[in-house]
């Protein structure tokens, strides 16, 4: 077949389809975003009609799965890694279950935090529910390996997790694809009580996962996405997990590491492989992008066996992602001082967009705050979290999706008033309506100014599943007609808007704001969009 | 052979289409390719880079080391200057002059490259006028590509087609445009 350039991303979405899912489900995410996005356009997905709508969040797009999974079906659902911790409810009890239809949830992480909260390591979640976790090192394994992760799903009967850093989910290679697969028909569980968790089953699927643990080992010491590399410098040994391979190949460049190696990209970890690197080596070292796990599983709590070099004592950084050169310093390569950056430069951070109505909003609500004081703007996550930066410096918080409304509410709860919580409209729909439905029952004196720009902005301009619904959605959670409040944010309402914040903060219970013009890259973006469904 | 590009620019200027283009041009020739991106945040005015590899042997690395990059080729001045510790001693710096003024504290840059121009080979090219110049200003980035097209190892006809090969659905004149675009700023370089 002919080979494709692909993100890595991309190869993992064009694999999905060719493995035959009948389903794709995904929120939104850096740097997952674009597998869903891929299979939206793909060919082979519109002429099967499978499922490539956005969900709601995380966990009903992972349930949603799970139930494509129970009839039979192959799903993929995709992430970024936070997005893990919405659905780790479901995550963990569905390890217990097991699954029927192949079920893969690609999760991408973000090591230095290019755009997200924290850098946290999926591989941890993989382990904690002890399912197989893929971490494919290059864009082609991306491809092989989410190919053959149904198949591995189905025989295991278990979900397998494909782990990704963004900087593979980004970067673009060479991909030659596969055939596609049909579609799995329509097939029960044989066992119609499989996906039953009161206790009296759930002990027994959790002792069946248990008793698969020793054959996940097996399978994994057998696979060929594991290798052990001879080489003739036995002073160490070096363990490479997924893409840290490649940095430190890339200090060998005609190939030969004179180190033996053993390369991870299929986990549980091959305990044989690993066990004769240390018989061989002298010490070892450990190279993983994201957190030291497979490091602190072979470092020594007593320090009296090898010396495991990694993360954990500096021979690696700490935190951020690896590069070549980290991995050259670890081998006691000695680098060129680099050419220095000119201290003339400065920084460049992103900014919000001119014409941008979430300015509108910010420039009313800095004059209102300008009265009461600072430090009462409770926030999300989205485009308007660069309201934090300056010239705004409008908002306080910044933590998980829709904790903008429930730490308004504990702070109104410790006295605090007023207090605000803005909030963008697809994070509302994604985890702020059931906060704002304990606002409602305890009538908490909260302000919650919705910033609904009618996409998901942040991530691209993907459709909202707020879209014409956010004022419905808060009566019928119970929020007094009388105070929801509706402004289009533009320079010219400024005053309107000031009086309207200004109007609500005098009543003491929950009000809605909303602030409603579309997002004007998304208004660019579906404008070319038509012109080339029409010249099509 | 191989060339290892730092292409450097503010998210929004479309460093992406020069990528596209030496990508298509590295797949025509069967070469091997590696392209890392910024997708998110910093797409939203801020400060963006791709990692740009061809070869004609495997590439491991989605990441070009430090002091190794062939060239910096940027689409903004003071972008150029950001990942100067990429280029290699022998590397060149190709980058358009017009700057990009979307911070209030923009510095100014003029001393900054006559100095470094001491030290590595510099081409500076004012690729929105000469865009301009040729009908179209938002084939500034095939101008840039084209200044930077004597260093990269790929003969220019190849990636000429590379350029024919992502604009051709948007139809003969704007691959025209783009082409001759290409041309001027490679003209520019070559006369240096
Ligand atoms: C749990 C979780 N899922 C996904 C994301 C990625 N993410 C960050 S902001 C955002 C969308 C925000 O959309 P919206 O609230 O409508 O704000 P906008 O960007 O449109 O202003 C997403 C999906 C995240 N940070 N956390
Ligand atoms: S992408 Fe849309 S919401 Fe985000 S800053 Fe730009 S205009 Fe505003």
């Amino acid at each position: 077949m002919e080979r494709k350039l692909l993100l890595g991303v991309e190869a993992i979405g064009q694999a999905a389809v060719d493995a035959g899912i009948s389903g794709v489900y995904a929120y939104p995410g850096t740097p997952s975003t674009e597998i869903t996005e891929y299979i939206q356009h793909n060919k082979t997905a519109g002429e099967r009609n499978i499922h490539r709508e956005w969900s709601a969040n995380e966990k009903t797009a992972l349930e949603a799965a799970l139930g494509m999974s129970y009839a039979g079906k192959r799903a993929m659902v995709c992430m970024k890694h936070v997005g893990l911790n919405v659905a780790a409810d479901v995550f963990m009890n569905m390890a217990i279950t097991g699954i029927n239809g192949g079920l893969v949830i690609t999760v991408a992480d973000d090591p230095s935090q290019h755009s997200s909260q924290n850098e946290q390591d999926s591989r941890f979640y993989g382990k904690f529910a002890m399912v197989p976790v893929f971490e494919p090192s290059n864009q082609q394994e991306a491809y092989d390996m989410t190919y053959e992760a149904f198949a591995f799903s189905e025989k295991t009967g278990l979900p397998v997790m494909m782990r990704i850093p963004t900087r593979l989910a980004h970067s673009r290679a060479g991909v030659v694809p596969k055939p596609v697969l049909d579609e799995n028909l329509l097939r029960l569980p044989e066992n119609l009580m499989q996906f039953m968790l009161l206790p009296a089953y759930g002990r027994k699927y959790y002792q069946n996962l248990l008793d698969k643990q020793g054959w996940l080992e097996e399978l994994s010491e057998k696979s060929a996405f594991n290798n052990y590399f001879e080489g003739k410098e036995k002073s160490l040994g070096i363990v490479c997990c997924g893409i840290a391979y490649n940095y430190l190949m890339e200090n060998y460049p005609d190939g030969n590491c004179p180190y033996p190696v053993v390369k991870i990209t299929h986990y549980p970890v091959p305990k044989d492989m690993l066990q004769q690197l240390e018989n061989e080596c002298d010490e070892l070292l450990v190279a993983e992008e994201g957190y030291p796990l497979v490091e602190e599983m072979l470092s020594d709590f007593f320090g009296k066996g090898t010396k495991v070099s990694g993360r954990l004592n500096g021979s690696l950084p700490r935190r951020g992602e690896l590069n070549p050169d980290h991995l050259a310093k670890a081998l006691g390569k000695e680098l060129e001082k680099p050419l220095e950056m000119p201290e003339t430069l400065v920084g460049r951070p992103p900014s919000l967009c001119a014409g941008c109505g979430h300015q509108d909003t910010y420039d009313a609500l800095n004059e209102v705050i300008a009265d009461i004081g600072n430090g009462r703007v409770f926030s999300d996550i989205g485009c308007y979290t660069l309201g934090a930066l300056p010239p705004y410096n409008t908002i306080n918080t910044c933590v998980d999706m829709g904790a903008s409304i429930t730490m308004a509410k504990g702070a109104a709860d410790a006295g605090l008033s007023p207090v605000f919580a803005v909030i963008g409209d697809s994070t509302f729909t994604h985890s702020g309506i059931t906060g704002l439905l304990d606002c409602v029952i305890e009538k908490s004196n909260v302000n919650i100014l919705i910033v609904d720009n009618e996409t998901v902005a942040m991530t691209g301009g993907q459709d909202s599943s707020a879209k014409g619904r956010i004022e419905k959605i808060c009566e019928g959670v119970g929020v007094n007609p009388e105070h929801i409040r509706l402004f289009v944010p533009l320079k010219k309402n400024h005053d309107e808007i000031v009086r309207i914040i200004r109007e609500e903060i005098a009543f003491n219970g929950v009000s809605v704001i909303i602030g409603r013009r579309e997002c004007v890259q998304r208004v660019a973006k579906m404008k070319k969009l038509n012109k080339v469904k029409k010249q099509a | 052979m191989k060339t290892d590009i730092i292409l450097a620019g503010v998210g929004g200027q479309g460093i992406l289409s020069i990528a596209a283009s030496l990508g298509a041009a590295a797949l025509n020739e069967n070469y091997y390719l590696k392209q890392a991106e910024t997708h998110g945040m910093s797409q939203r005015g801020g400060a963006v880079v791709s990692h740009l590899r061809i070869a004609d042997h495997p590439i491991y690395s989605d990441l070009i080391p430090t002091g190794s990059a062939d060239l910096i080729l940027s689409v903004e001045p003071m972008e150029a200057l950001r990942y100067l510790p990429y280029l290699s001693p022998e590397g060149s710096l190709v980058t358009n002059t017009a700057e990009f003024k979307n911070i209030p504290n923009y510095p100014e840059l003029n001393k900054t490259f006559e100095e470094l121009a001491h030290k590595i080979s510099i081409i500076r090219i004012d690729a929105d006028q000469m865009a301009r110049d040729k009908g179209n200003p938002k084939a500034s980035n095939m101008v840039m590509l084209g200044a930077a097209s004597p260093f990269i190892a790929i003969h220019d006809d190849i990636i000429i087609k590379g350029i024919e090969t992502i604009f051709r659905e948007k139809g003969e004149k704007i691959v025209n445009q783009n082409v001759e675009a290409f041309k001027a700023g490679r003209a520019f370089a070559l006369q240096k």
